[in-house]
Formats: structure tokens, C-alpha cells, sequence
């Protein structure tokens, strides 16, 4: 019996018994991986999907449009997009982008990877352990010493620039949480252009030294077309998490007056808040689809980089 | 020449100490203020105390909201890890048909589907399952929020070891789970205490996901309790701010000098979030 179930072991593909050696089989294999994947299908790939559906509707958390949502075909994203405060959190999260992870975290990560290079073990040290706290501090954390810090009548920053009064987080809210998620981020960054520097050939920084190349020069001839690849990666990635970071809600709650509220910010307002489902999901899809484009010209890129 | 070489120098040195200042002000309160008899918003010297952390303790959600992080960080942990180690095993071994396409769907899915952008139909899928207000709610959405990009990373780790061990063990008649437990696992150890501590920290330190699912303070772990203590209207407790969040950070920071120390920052693009 058991010969005519089991195939004799030359006519099984060889390939199959070289990789699968523990035997697991594909039932077995499939069975391995099932639950993993049904978790992740019902609470991410599910919610993803079902934004397709209650955006088309005008799902409310109470009243009669909680009972029975109607179908309201593509109002909500006409709404929104006639919606001044929709475009003003688009404005605000696109700057927010621009300012923080764009301008501030790629250009201060890499003057730190760069200058880390040829400074004492100690300091590099220090500052390196410094930009890392920042990074894996829990948000809630972070938010507090910067609420701390740019506090109007006993704030730090106040004190050490002799500006007394000066209420930062009403005057400047976006400004605020900029240098905030400048600050907090930057040690992705960092880590990566240091990574990305290590694969510099000496040589051929030496050889425009001796050829009296200035310290720009050597940059722009010899480092960056190096190191290309990497900027854009990083580019991708930090646009992709400052665009859906929440913490400036810890922050400023996107006031005062909406001044610092990004779009994760107005879903959060309009959906939960104020319990407009519908809408919201509306608005969560758009998000989506900025996060969809991003992330996939970052795969290709990692694709064509590897192959 | 000469000049201006010191001068470059001497400006380098401003540089670097301007960057150091910028990342280290913001911190030095969290490293003064708990000790300090009277704490203020400023950054200064203590008078050294430890009564704000008594005072921790007499307050009724602080501690147990330092429980709930840990169950809610063990909890996704626990399901990561071992979920994330099955599946990664199988599809590391076994050309199940489909795979290739999985892995990079499952790659995009964890970047795409985050917590911010997915937070209203998850809400919603959460009303309607009645795990609003549920810890075990707030677990599966992390975990599933994680899987992806564990069984990614994990998978590269199971690449990496070599198949031999698990020949050998066949052939003295070990079944596929024992051979998994006994010696795939010590094998790829690194890459499971990798995934662990950064499904442990990013549970730890997750905000959004409680501060949306979870209504009574008393199962509200520690982040968003926190963020109650300073936005609770009145005057707020700095005492027990800066203490709490202090007692709520050094979790984090050790795990990192562990791993740090241990295994050295292995750097896997897009991990984090």
C-alpha cells in the first residue's frame, strides 16, 4: 500500500527535495503559512479593500445614516475635493513633507553621516546615540519634551534665544512640527547615507583630493552619483512615513484653526471625531492611493537595483 | 591657506556642536525633571527627589497602564513572532505556487496600508466585531499591521541558514515541527530576536491604534495614558509627567542597547513602522 501512495523517489523533481528539506510538503507548507496570512488578510488587506465600498456611501457612526448607510455613489469625493479645509490639510501635509522629511531629515542626516566620518570615536559616539534616542522614544514622549521645550511663558527655547513670550505653537504651528518630526527622524536618514558613504571607493575620493578638488566639488563629482540610488530610497521612505504620521496630533491637534492639521489629522477630526464614516473613508482611500504610488515606485526601484 | 583651514575647521566644530544641542535640548528634560523637587517646563538642575515617582504610584491608572503596554507589546509579540516564523519557514522552503507574488504584495501591503491611512475602515471593522474596547482587538490589528514585513525579513533570515542540519535531522526521523523547533529555530534565532524587539517596541510605543480602539482609562496602555496626563484640562502634573514618561521610556532604550550590543544594528530598509 504505502509504495503506491508514495511516488518512487527518482521521478520526484529534484529541485523540490533539494529546497524542501524538512519535508514539509506543500499541505503542510500551506498550512504553515495560513494563519499568518489570515490575519494579515482580515485586518489589513479587508479594511484596505473595504475603503473601496464605505466611501461610496454616507456611513455615520450615529443617527440614520448608521442604520442603514446609503449608497452615494462618488459625492463624497466631490465633496472633497470642494472641501477648503480637505485642500488646506493637503496644502499643510504636502509641506509638511516637503519641510520635514524632503529638506530637513534627508539634508541634516546626511551632513551627520558625512561629518560623523572624521570625528572623534567619542563624539561620533555621543551624537549618534543622541539621534537614535530621538528616533525610538515612544511619541507620546517626544511630544511632551517638545510641548515642553516651546512652551510660551517657561519653554526652554524661549529662554536660550532670550524670547520671552513667544507662543511657537500658536504663531507658528506648522513651522513647530516640522523642526518636531526634523528632529525625530532624522536618524533614519543618517543610518542609511552613513551605510551608503561605507560604499564610496577611497581611492577615488583621494585621487580628487590630490587633484584639488574642494570639499563641494568631491560631493558633487564623486559621492553623490555614488550614492544616488540611495537619496531616492530615502526620499521614498520618509516622504512615505512623514505623510502618514500622526504624532503632530500629540502635538497641536492640528490647531490652532486647523493651521498644522495634515490630512492623518483631518481623517482622524472628520471620521472618528466627528463621526462622518463615510467621508472619511473617503478621504483614508486617497491616502491610499498616495501611499500605493509611492511605495510602488519604491519596489521597482529596489527590484532594478538588485537584479 | 592656512587661515582658512582653521577657520573651515573651527566652523565644523560649530557645526557638529549646533546639530548636537538641537538633538540633545529637547531630551535633557526628560532626564532633569523627574528628579526635581519642583519640576517646571524648563530644563534645569534638579533638587534631587524621588517623589515623583511615589507619586506615580499613588496614581491609579499610571502603573496599570505600564501593564497594559506590556500585555498589549507581548501579546502582538507573541503573535508576530510565531506566526511570522511559520510562515516564513514555509514559504523560505517550500515553492507554494503563488509565492513570489505574495511576498512582494505582502512587501506593499506594509507600506501602504498604515495605521493612519487604514484607521477608519479598521474602526469600523472593529465596531462591527464588537472588539471595541478590547485588548485582544487592539493586539490582532498590530500584529496583522506587523505580520507583513516579519514573514519579509524573517524569510530572508530563513534563506540564509544552511538546509544540511535539516537533512540530517529526516533522516534520523524528525517530523517538519520538530525539526522547525530543535533546529531551524536556534538557527535563525538573530532574525527571530530582531523581529521580537521591534514588534515589542512599535507595540510599546503605538498611540493611534489604543488611543482609537480602547474607551476605559483602565485598559488604555501607557502611551495613551500618558498623553491624558498632559492634555486633561487644568494644571497640569509635571511631576508625574516627567516621571511616567521616563519609567515609559527606558523599556525602549535597553531593548535597543541590547539588540544594539548583541546582534549589532542590522539595517533592514523600511522596517520601522
Amino acid at each position: 500500500m504505502a509504495p503506491t501512495t508514495s511516488p518512487p523517489a527518482d521521478l520526484a523533481p529534484p529541485r523540490e527535495v533539494a529546497t524542501d528539506a524538512a519535508g514539509l510538503g506543500r499541505v503542510r507548507a500551506s498550512a504553515f503559512v495560513a494563519p499568518g496570512l489570515a490575519l494579515v488578510g482580515v485586518f489589513l488587506v479587508f479594511p484596505a479593500l473595504w475603503t473601496l465600498y464605505l466611501g461610496l456611501t454616507n456611513y455615520r457612526l450615529t443617527g440614520i445614516a448608521a442604520a442603514s448607510p446609503r449608497f452615494v455613489g462618488l459625492d463624497n469625493y466631490t465633496t472633497a475635493l470642494g472641501d477648503p479645509e480637505f485642500l488646506n490639510a493637503l496644502w499643510l501635509t504636502l509641506l509638511y513633507v516637503l519641510g520635514s522629511a524632503v529638506i530637513g531629515q534627508t539634508i541634516l542626516g546626511f551632513v551627520l553621516a558625512w561629518t560623523m566620518r572624521t570625528v572623534h570615536r567619542t563624539v561620533r559616539t555621543v551624537v549618534e546615540s543622541l539621534v537614535m534616542l530621538a528616533w525610538i522614544l515612544p511619541s507620546s514622549v517626544v511630544a511632551f519634551l517638545w510641548i515642553a521645550m516651546l512652551d510660551r511663558d517657561s519653554g526652554t527655547l524661549n529662554a536660550l534665544l532670550g524670547t520671552p513670550g513667544m507662543a511657537w505653537l500658536i504663531d507658528h504651528p506648522l513651522l513647530s512640527i516640522v523642526v518636531f518630526n526634523t528632529w525625530r527622524g532624522t536618524a533614519f536618514s543618517m543610518l542609511l547615507f552613513s551605510a551608503a558613504l561605507g560604499g564610496v571607493p577611497p581611492s577615488q575620493l583621494e585621487t580628487a583630493r590630490m587633484a584639488g578638488a574642494s570639499g563641494w566639488q568631491q560631493l558633487r563629482d564623486v559621492v553623490f552619483p555614488h550614492i544616488r540610488g540611495h537619496i531616492l530610497t530615502n526620499l521614498l521612505l520618509i516622504s512615505l512615513w512623514t505623510f502618514n504620521d500622526f504624532s503632530p496630533y500629540l502635538i497641536t491637534a492640528g490647531g490652532p484653526d486647523n493651521r498644522s492639521e495634515t490630512l492623518p489629522i483631518f481623517v482622524y477630526q472628520t471620521a472618528i471625531f466627528d463621526g462622518q464614516l463615510g467621508f472619511g473613508t473617503a478621504i483614508s482611500l486617497l491616502m491610499l492611493l498616495i501611499n500605493l504610488v509611492l511605495a510602488v515606485v519604491y519596489l521597482r526601484l529596489l527590484r532594478e537595483r538588485r537584479s | 591657506m592656512r587661515v582658512r583651514a582653521v577657520v573651515g575647521r573651527i566652523g565644523f566644530y560649530v557645526l557638529i556642536s549646533l546639530i548636537t544641542a538641537f538633538m540633545a535640548i529637547p531630551v535633557l528634560w526628560l532626564l532633569f525633571a523627574p528628579f526635581d523637587r519642583t519640576p517646571s517646563l524648563s530644563t534645569s538642575l534638579p533638587e534631587w527627589t524621588w517623589q515623583n515617582f511615589t507619586g506615580l504610584l499613588a496614581n491609579p491608572y499610571a502603573l496599570t497602564s505600564l501593564g497594559n503596554s506590556v500585555l498589549l507589546a507581548l501579546g502582538s509579540m507573541v503573535l508576530v513572532t510565531v506566526l511570522g516564523a511559520l510562515a516564513a519557514y514555509a514559504l523560505s522552503r517550500v515553492r507554494i505556487p503563488g509565492r513570489d507574488g505574495l511576498l512582494y504584495a505582502l512587501l506593499l501591503l506594509s507600506s501602504i496600508v498604515t495605521g493612519t491611512a487604514a484607521m477608519v475602515p479598521i474602526f469600523l471593522l472593529m465596531f462591527e466585531l464588537n472588539l471595541i474596547d478590547s485588548q485582544l482587538g487592539v493586539v490582532l490589528v498590530l500584529s496583522g499591521g506587523l505580520l507583513p514585513a516579519a514573514i519579509f525579513i524573517l524569510k530572508d533570515f530563513m534563506d540564509g541558514t544552511p538546509r544540511s542540519y535539516e537533512e540530517s535531522a529526516r533522516v534520523f526521523g524528525a517530523g517538519p515541527l520538530q525539526i522547525l523547533r530543535d533546529i531551524v529555530l536556534p538557527v535563525v534565532r538573530p532574525g527571530i530576536a530582531t523581529i521580537a524587539v521591534w514588534t515589542v517596541v512599535n507595540g510599546w510605543g503605538n498611540f493611534l491604534t489604543p488611543f482609537i480602539l480602547l474607551r476605559s482609562p483602565e485598559k488604555s496602555p501607557a502611551a495613551v495614558v500618558l498623553y491624558t496626563f498632559y492634555t486633561e484640562g487644568g494644571q497640569a502634573n509635571l511631576g508625574l509627567i516627567s516621571a511616567f514618561s521616563l519609567l515609559y521610556s527606558i523599556p525602549v532604550v535597553a531593548m535597543y542597547v541590547f539588540v544594539n550590543r548583541r546582534y549589532g544594528f542590522r539595517f533592514h530598509g523600511g522596517i520601522k513602522r
